[in-house]
């Protein structure tokens, strides 16, 4: 009946000279059960054919947003250290005006306290000063 | 997307093993996101997620040739002790995958695509870069060589 048809489309098949539509009827053709005896040997392959169409992929795409993370990371970590180094600064900065205002404070307080002295060696100066005043006046 | 399957089977087809071939088509579709913007500009994405699909898997094999590809596959002798119908079938349509692991890789892509997928001569050419006389001719070879093979293993299995 119908096998005779199918070999000819084998025929055709091995010579890789039939249709799509034609390649299509010979594995609906084997998927079903009765398949005659001398054509028993290709049913494995149009049924593997049809099994295989159906393999899916089914692995999650998760990497996806993990990468984008690290890029992300990577700008964040690069903004903190920008800031940190400019922030570095600018407190080394501070600290070092800070000595500097100390020091020049301290070396002040010295010169104040030995012009204290200085004055005050003067202040005895004039009172030598007065009494000699004083003697001129008597005389 | 799709037909990440399309892209997932031929990955498979050609590497073999089910966690390259996940890996590969991972990779294809992460870089195909990467394109995102661009994708319009290429007429039909998915004939050029099958180019990518099929270079970056022969990138990974030409690679792995000098590694241990093929320790795969040698030891499935032994498959001919099953006595029911079923299994037997289903033990047959394993060796059509065993056979076709063994084909040259154009034969399998071709015959994969077109026996599997189902694409005309005209997308498979554009695919692979061949010409349509030899598409017909690697497909007839790979064909015959799926159908001798398997008469061998039916032989020997049943006699």
């Amino acid at each position: 009946m119908e096998s005779d048809r199918i070999e000819k489309l084998l025929g055709k098949y091995l010579e890789a000279s039939t249709s799509i539509t034609e390649e299509k009827e010979l594995r609906t053709y084997f998927t079903q059960e009765s398949v005659p005896t001398h054509l028993e040997q290709y049913a494995p392959m149009f049924q593997y054919f049809s099994v295989a169409k159906e393999e899916r992929y089914t692995k999650q795409l998760s990497l996806k947003t993990k990468r984008f993370n690290y890029r992300w990371l990577s700008i964040a970590a690069m903004a903190v250290l920008f800031f940190g180094i400019y922030f570095g600064n600018e407190y080394q900065k501070k600290k070092e005006a800070q000595y500097a205002y100390n020091e020049t404070k301290k070396a002040l307080t010295l010169l104040a306290d030995n012009f204290s002295k200085g004055t005050e060696k003067v202040a005895y100066l004039n009172e030598f000063e007065n009494a000699k005043q004083k003697i001129y006046n008597k005389n | 997307m799709p037909f990440k399957d399309k892209l997932y089977r031929l990955a498979k087809r050609l590497l073999v093993s089910k966690e390259e071939a996940e890996d590969a088509t991972q990779e294809i579709l992460m870089k195909l996101w990467s394109k995102n913007e661009n994708i319009g500009n290429y007429n039909n994405v998915e004939a050029f997620a099958m180019t990518m699909t099929k270079n970056f898997c022969l990138d990974r094999l030409k690679s792995k040739q000098a590694g241990n590809l093929k320790l795969v596959h040698s030891n499935y002798g032994d498959d001919s002790t099953s006595l029911q119908k079923q299994v037997e079938v289903r033990d047959s349509m394993g060796w059509v995958e065993k056979i076709m692991e063994e084909l040259p890789e154009q034969q399998k892509m071709v015959l994969q695509l077109r026996d599997i997928e189902e694409y005309d001569f005209d997308e498979i050419g554009e695919l692979l870069d061949m010409k349509p006389t030899a598409i017909r001719v690697a497909l007839s070879r790979a064909r015959k060589t799926v159908r001798k093979k398997l008469m061998q293993k039916h032989s020997y299995g049943i006699g």
